[in-house]
């Protein structure tokens, strides 16, 4: 018994739900510095869970009754979860407290919202998926109205709250479907029930689209992607940048599952659907963002461009696309968390950058700076030799796989689109004069300084050696 | 083969030049020694690259000085690199333009010299890199890497309209070559190879093939550039700095011409033979045309871009044909246009440091001021018109006569080019040099000086030894082309 009672903290959910309580009760009963006691307390708890992960002390026993699926696939995207939201916060600190949002309720919703994400990625029964998603999106509904003050946070919170509330409506009643179709609830059972067939019939093929748009709406794919930007441009800086770096890999994660696990004999049936959001979500992404003037605003189509590039990999429906998928996300993290790390510590004139105007001269007075964001966009467009490129060359391979030649094309014709906003961040920075006398000043903790180098050292250097990543992903895979 | 990995340093010692530079801090005083490291870093490679020459075995077509290490875990690619006939000289002509593109930027580069020197030594890199590449995942990384330091070179350091020719030329250039990231990735999931060496050869079916061919053409004919094209090329070359036109034309078209030679006529020759008549016709179009256009031009560098497009019409015209004659010509011509044009525009380069401006009516009467600038220019000049005992004269003939066994039409379209490219380039000398002073501004102006005579005369004597003595660098190559056509004419029943 006593021995049972150790084991269960040491499933990570379990114990980031303890935590997460105590984070709360620490921010709580502290009188002073109660924002910093608690980022720092959250950092470490997120840390200590993906230590958890990793080491994986008991996987049969936190299933659950076959609630909770563990595996590879689910390990590894539920520790960059939990890597991708530690290191939100580190970088996002010194803003809080600039910005006059250090309340020590942010981290605490930051804790519950990725237990939720990570609940997500594990789930296997449409009950434990939604409720996973609740618990997640309400943390982050209250996080992104948290600056209350301001017009636009509240806005965009009220933006994010409704159409989220639609999405998941719409989510339900397709879970609604597919149990009136099926009978059950467990992926398994659903999976089971679907073995006898060989063509699904009309009532669960709309309840299949409908959870596909409710999926889509989590990950932001057009045509269901109206929130993003507004969510990205209104939210506090340090907002978007959990935005941007954590949900996507679980809603990824789970958008995976959903489809190759209960559906996997079906894939004809859903692979239309993914590969129109996968186009439209690439050219969306690339055409959309050339006419921004907001780097929050270009940076969230930007990340509707992505979702376009992992979903090729899940129309692929093969081995290597969960692979591909799973690279591609890591990428996508790191180019993330290095950006937004830059974003959240350089002020010009004392107000932080929010305009891609506000970089032009950059180059000058902060080369090392600009440098790196000239290799952060040379990446995300997926120019040779840095990290991204091998993101997108990993996705076109599952593509080409599963002789998906066409989206392949498409695939490689929007990222020449895309490129040209990559590189207008650039051109501002080298080829442009400042247009205001201010200085840039760069101010940032030197948590988030390492973070930032280590970053910033694997995505240009990757290319020498490949294999630390490759060797982690080839094991790999759904079951 | 000894046992130091020459190729691979030969690489990388640019890199390790730029890393010495990344430490040095730029202000008044430490600027020189930047140059100087850059300068001695890109010697030392040219001479490793000499070294090479030296110890290459003519008799064999197989690739030489190989390196072979794993690369991907859990994918067939390998950091394959190896140096064999075809690849040899196109390494050299990198190595050779790079110093002098870094003297000829001495004084004319006044602003973030670290920058520039740092991108020059990354773009020398990837150049060399590119073309010691065996395995075609590493060679398209090369490639596509090549724009970066373009783009900036282009975009910091260039023209009035430097912006606009700088996203021209990226994009133009990276629409192109993504279409054969994906041939390429096609090319891994049929043979699980990519070793350029393995898969020379006729290992696609017919129809896989015209796919294939079709995405590499793409690349490629953006690259060398063929008509039509070619628009982003007389942009660029206008808005770079000089040391940027003399890469771009010198190496950077090449490319294209490189990649022609190893892929589509190397893995691809059944499409290759089906798709020759277009090649042709596109590049008689471009031959013709382009001089034309060239004949019409008011600026001077503009008129060099135009007829870098003709000439290399005349090189896809050399490789198609597919005959001894014809890849050996189109080579040298791609060696002796590296080396021309890179000249020409450092010539211009020379006048424009002084008067700033291109304009072909500004100048006139050169000759009385500055007579040993008006001889050096006078040999470049004719080494693009192809008088024999000049670099062009070798690769145009053999054109012409490899030609001969293809078609009459196309030797009419070939000749017609070279009988234009000494209307445009006399024409222009005629403009420039000759005549009497009527510019008051160009009373005073100084010939060359020590610096500017350093560059441009190894690029004279390199046009004379090509011109004069072109089996030494004929014999290299022939084996390595020659089993690229036994191969082509095996495959295609000849």
């Amino acid at each position: 018994m006593a021995n049972n009672l150790l084991t269960i903290f040491l499933v990570p959910e379990v114990s980031l739900s303890i935590l997460a309580i105590c984070s709360l009760m620490y921010g709580l009963f502290s009188k002073k510095n109660a924002f910093i006691k608690t980022t720092n307390f959250a950092t470490l708890s997120l840390l200590i869970v993906a230590v958890l992960i990793y080491f994986d002390f008991n996987t049969t026993f936190a299933s659950f009754d076959n609630y909770f699926l563990n595996n590879s696939f689910t390990k590894f995207f539920k520790i960059l979860t939990a890597i991708g939201a530690a290191a939100s916060l580190v970088i996002s600190k010194n803003y809080f407290i600039d910005s006059k949002i250090n309340k020590f309720e942010i981290p605490t919703l930051l804790l519950f919202s990725t237990l939720g994400m990570m609940l997500m990625i594990s789930a296997k029964d449409l009950m434990i998926m939604y409720l996973a998603i609740e618990l997640q999106s309400l943390s982050l509904y209250v996080v992104a109205t948290i600056k209350r003050n301001s017009l636009e946070s509240a806005e965009s919170g009220v933006k994010y709250f409704v159409l989220g509330a639609l999405s998941s409506g719409i989510l339900l009643y397709g879970f609604s479907l597919v149990y009136g179709f099926t009978g059950q609830t467990s992926f398994e059972g659903i999976y089971q029930s679907l073995s006898q067939i060989d063509k699904l019939p009309i009532g669960l093929v709309f309840g299949l689209v409908f959870v596909l748009v409710g999926l889509a709406f989590k990950v932001s794919a057009v045509p269901f992607h109206m929130w993003t930007p507004d969510v990205y441009e209104g939210a506090p800086t340090s907002i978007t940048a959990f935005f941007a770096i954590v949900p996507k890999l679980a809603a990824t994660a789970l958008i995976f599952r959903f489809c190759l696990e209960p559906f996997g004999n079906f894939d004809f049936e859903w692979t239309q659907v993914i590969f129109f959001l996968s186009v439209a979500s690439m050219f969306l992404g690339a055409v959309a963002a050339i006419a921004q003037k907001n780097l929050k605003r270009l940076l969230a189509y930007s990340s509707i461009g992505h979702v376009g590039y992992v979903l090729i990999a899940l129309v692929a429906a093969n081995d290597q696309g969960i692979k591909s998928a799973s690279i591609y996300m890591f990428i996508y993290l790191l180019m993330n968390i290095a950006f937004f790390s830059i974003l959240l510590s350089l002020k010009k004139a004392d107000v932080f950058v929010e305009k891609i105007d506000d970089l032009n001269g950059l180059s000058k007075s902060n080369p090392l700076i600009s440098l790196s964001i000239a290799i952060i966009m040379l990446s995300m467009a997926g120019i040779p030799p840095f990290m991204g490129f091998f993101g997108k060359l990993y996705v076109f391979i599952a593509a080409v796989e599963s002789q998906l030649y066409l989206l392949a094309i498409l695939g490689v014709l929007a990222s020449v689109v895309s490129a040209f906003y990559y590189l207008r961040i650039i051109k501002g920075m080298y080829f442009d004069e400042a247009s205001h006398t201010e200085s840039f000043e760069f101010i940032i903790t030197n948590h988030a300084k390492i973070i930032l180098t280590v970053v910033m050292f694997i995505i240009t250097f990757f290319i020498f050696y490949p294999s630390l990543l490759t060797n982690i992903v080839v094991g790999i895979s759904l079951n | 083969m000894t046992d130091i990995p020459l190729l691979s340093l030969t690489i990388f010692l640019p890199l390790l030049g730029a890393v010495v530079i990344l430490l040095i801090k730029e202000d008044k005083s430490s600027v020189d020694n930047i140059r100087k490291v850059a300068l001695c870093t890109s010697i030392g490679v040219f001479l490793l690259s000499l070294l090479i020459w030296l110890q290459f075995d003519n008799s064999k077509a197989e690739y030489q000085f190989q390196e072979k290490i794993r690369w991907f875990s859990d994918f067939n690619f390998y950091y394959h690199i190896g140096i064999d006939g075809i690849s040899l000289f196109m390494v050299i002509l990198s190595t050779f333009l790079t110093p002098l593109c870094i003297l000829a930027s001495w004084e004319s580069i006044k602003i973030r010299v670290k920058e520039y020197m740092l991108a020059f030594l990354f773009l020398e890199t990837v150049m060399i890199g590119m073309f010691a590449s065996v395995d075609i995942l590493l060679f398209y990384i090369f490639f596509e890497a090549i724009l970066i330091p373009m783009y900036l070179i282009i975009g910091i350091w260039g023209g009035d309209r430097r912006i606009y020719a700088s996203f021209k030329f990226f994009l133009y250039t990276l629409l192109g070559s993504v279409l054969m990231l994906i041939a390429i990735v096609v090319i891994y999931k049929l043979t699980n190879s990519m070793s350029i060496a393995d898969l020379q050869g006729n290992y696609f079916s017919t129809n896989i093939q015209m796919y294939l061919w079709l995405a590499f053409f793409a690349s490629f004919a953006v690259k060398i550039p063929m008509w039509p094209f070619h628009t982003w090329l007389p942009d660029a070359h206008v808005e770079a700095p000089t040391s940027g036109s003399v890469i771009l034309a010198g190496v950077l078209l090449k490319m294209g011409g490189y990649g022609f030679i190893r892929f589509s006529l190397g893995m691809l020759p059944e499409a290759s033979e089906f798709f020759a008549p277009l090649i042709m016709t596109l590049s008689i179009i471009a031959v013709v045309y382009t001089s034309l256009v060239a004949i019409a031009q008011t600026d001077i560098k503009k008129l060099i871009a135009y007829s870098s497009v003709a000439h290399m019409g005349l090189v896809t015209i050399g490789i198609f044909i597919v005959n001894s004659q014809g890849l050996e010509g189109a080579m040298i011509q791609m060696i002796s246009h590296g080396v021309v044009s890179g000249a020409l525009f450092l010539c211009v380069g020379v006048i424009y440091d002084r008067m700033h401006t291109r304009e072909i009516k500004f100048y006139g009467g050169l000759v009385n001021r500055m007579p040993i600038y008006s001889t050096v220019f006078m040999i470049f000049m004719l080494g693009s018109v192809g008088l024999p005992g000049t670099s062009g004269f070798i690769g145009e003939f053999l054109i012409i006569v490899g030609s001969f066994k293809y078609s009459s039409i196309v030797v009419i379209g070939a000749a017609s080019g070279i009988i234009l490219s000494a209307v445009y380039m006399l024409y222009l000398y005629k403009r420039i040099i000759f005549g009497v002073i009527n510019n008051e501004k160009l009373k005073d102006i100084l010939d060359l000086n020590l610096r500017e005579k350093i560059i441009l005369i190894p690029l004279a004597i390199a046009v004379l030894l090509i011109g004069i003595f072109p089996n030494i660098f004929i014999e290299p190559m022939r084996l390595s082309l020659d089993l690229i056509i036994s191969n082509y004419e095996l495959v295609n029943g000849k």
